[in-house]
């Protein structure tokens, strides 16, 4: 279940906004599930959006970001039909990733 | 390049000075998402399911009657609580999703009865998938269950008894908290279900995706969650008074639009 | 605990041998978890008269029965000593848990006030389903307020009969030294529900 990610990247007024969820537990390591046992770690770490292959924004999150987290941002230029890229990296070595087209 | 960063998914949890109702808070959250809601995840995980086979039989759900033929899910979800004659009851939407995994996958009670509902760690079940499709399906539909018949008539009324039921060590029934016109327990408003508007807000915002718990909840599961804090035993899905009292809501809340999965706290 | 009060006179009201349907119902819906056992959805008098809208009265000849079986359930401090210390009121009026089956059941039960009820001036998470008790000590502590209050907690509808608020001494959710704290944090001068905001 966790990997997929959501991604709208609207152009407008050469200012592209960029919206991203995130499939993703983000368990802080604190919790103990009903039987009392401790629920490992397992959250995000790195988000990363690129527009065209350039970086243009890198996030270093932890455990205090709530499950199927969100990420909405704007940058500077882009235009419809550029591509933009999401991924995430997190404590556990796992990534998601996931890409759009401007619109 | 001045990346402009709006802020991460963390609960909103505003209290002002005035001590109302947080709601308008909350609204301007909902609306900042847009249909952002991570609902969206679990409603493509609830198609899934439906097309999965699975069962000794090794059948989908593809062929499931909800109401409304066999494999149609548009709006069948709008139309529940109803009479299933095949089944010989008045069945909600998880009442009869289990009457098809067992009937045509062959898969057993024990097994579709034995974790309907997420636990602490969980990411979501098969049962809160399907229903958050379905309701999905079902989205800017009027609500319409079934009051034609004798045993959807009687549903209906025993519902309505049972939102009245004192009882357990509180003493305390639905109408303890849903009774009344703009009362909250500490902040939280709390709908008058006796009334259309108040079970229209409610019955069009279930099932929905809870942020403090991160999976989608289904109405079933609010009303089981209701008697929990009512200090009663565990309300058993599909039953017959999880169906009169999801019935008594639906009948309330007649005409009013579908607007779920949701987003709550 | 669930303590029932049995009268002569409730003899005149007749039940059917095992309960109705809806009662049927009601068993046939739910399973024993964590301690919880499905004989809470069996009702007592009370509760039977009592599951209807606020607004409709019942038969009157029947509240003045219950009314009087409450009165005669309460139980007054054995030491005829009825205030302890506020500030366990306090924690007893903030704490919402116990005897849901998702509560530890060695863990003291809490009283939730403030679920429906103000009581500090300063605490704005308050509930309105009660009224307001801030400045409830204003009443002072003459033997009528004391024995009044006492008998408001342990059995409100000694009172008010079909109130929603629970009968936090007649259905042991509180003990008797839980109840004098809450007794204190309401009737002390000392208390914080007493003590009125400086702007």
């Amino acid at each position: 279940m966790a990997g997929k990610i959501r991604i709208r990247a609207k152009a407008e007024n050469g200012v592209t906004e960029v919206k991203a969820l995130m499939r993703h537990p983000m368990e802080t390591g604190l919790r103990k599930d009903q039987e009392g046992n401790p629920i490992p770690a397992e959250f995000i770490k790195e988000v990363t959006v690129s527009h065209n292959g350039t970086v243009v924004i890198q996030t270093y999150w932890g455990a205090s970001v709530s499950a199927n987290p969100f990420l909405g941002m704007r940058f500077n230029g882009g235009a419809a039909g550029d591509t933009v890229t999401v991924t995430w990296v997190d404590n556990t070595g796992a990534t998601g990733n996931g890409e759009t087209k401007i619109r | 390049m001045q990346p402009h960063l709006i802020a991460a998914a963390t609960l909103l949890a505003v209290l002002t000075g005035t001590a109302s109702a947080d709601d308008g808070m909350f609204d301007e959250y909902r609306e900042m998402m847009g249909d952002d809601s991570p609902a969206v995840f679990v409603i493509d995980e609830g198609e899934e399911y439906w097309y999965e086979t699975q069962g000794p039989k090794a059948a989908s759900l593809e062929a499931c009657d909800l109401g409304l033929g066999p494999g149609v899910v548009e709006g069948a979800y709008a139309g529940v609580p109803r009479f299933f004659e095949d089944a010989g009851r008045v069945m909600d939407i998880e009442a009869r999703l289990q009457h098809c995994m067992i009937e045509l996958q062959g898969r057993s009670a024990e097994e579709v009865n034995r974790k309907p509902y997420s636990l602490r760690g969980d990411m979501g079940t098969e049962m809160e998938a399907l229903v958050a499709w379905l309701a999905d399906q079902s989205a800017g539909m009027a609500v319409n269950p079934g009051q034609v018949t004798p045993e959807e008539q009687a549903s209906y009324a025993l519902g309505e008894e049972i939102f009245f039921y004192r009882a357990g060590p509180h003493d305390f029934s639905c109408a303890t908290c849903h009774g009344q016109n703009d009362v909250r327990i500490r902040l939280q408003a709390l709908a008058n279900l006796t009334t259309h508007e108040g079970a229209a807000e409610a019955y069009t915002s279930w099932p929905a995706y809870r942020i403090s718990q991160s999976v989608v909840r289904t109405m079933g599961w609010r009303m089981r969650d209701c008697m929990r804090q009512q200090r009663l035993p565990e309300l058993i899905m599909g039953s017959d008074a999880s169906v009169a009292l999801q019935m008594f809501l639906a009948v309330k809340a007649s005409g009013a639009e579908m607007a779920a999965p949701g987003l709550k706290r | 605990m669930q303590r029932y009060s049995f009268l002569g006179l409730l003899g005149l009201l007749v039940f059917p041998a095992f309960a109705d349907d809806v009662h049927t119902v009601m068993r046939e819906s739910v399973a024993n978890i964590n301690g919880v056992t499905v004989s809470r959805v069996d009702r007592d008098p009370l509760q039977t008269f009592c599951s209807k809208p606020r607004a409709e009265a019942g038969d009157q000849a029947v509240v003045a029965e219950l009314r009087a079986a409450a009165m005669a359930s309460v139980m007054m401090p054995a030491d005829g000593a009825f205030l302890g210390s506020w500030q366990s009121g306090a924690e007893i009026a903030n704490n919402g848990r116990g005897l849901q089956y998702s509560d530890d059941p060695s863990a003291p039960n809490g009283g939730n006030c403030y679920a429906c009820h103000q009581l500090d001036p300063r605490e704005v998470a308050y509930g309105t389903i009660g009224p307001s008790l801030t400045r409830y000590g204003a009443r002072g502590q003459s033997d009528v307020v004391l024995q009044y209050t006492w008998t408001k907690l342990w059995n409100t509808h000694a009172y008010n009969v079909c109130s929603h608020m629970p009968r936090f001494g007649a259905q042991g959710i509180l003990t008797e030294q839980q109840l004098k704290d809450v007794m204190a944090y309401l009737l002390d001068p000392a208390s914080p529900v007493n003590i009125p905001t400086t702007d």
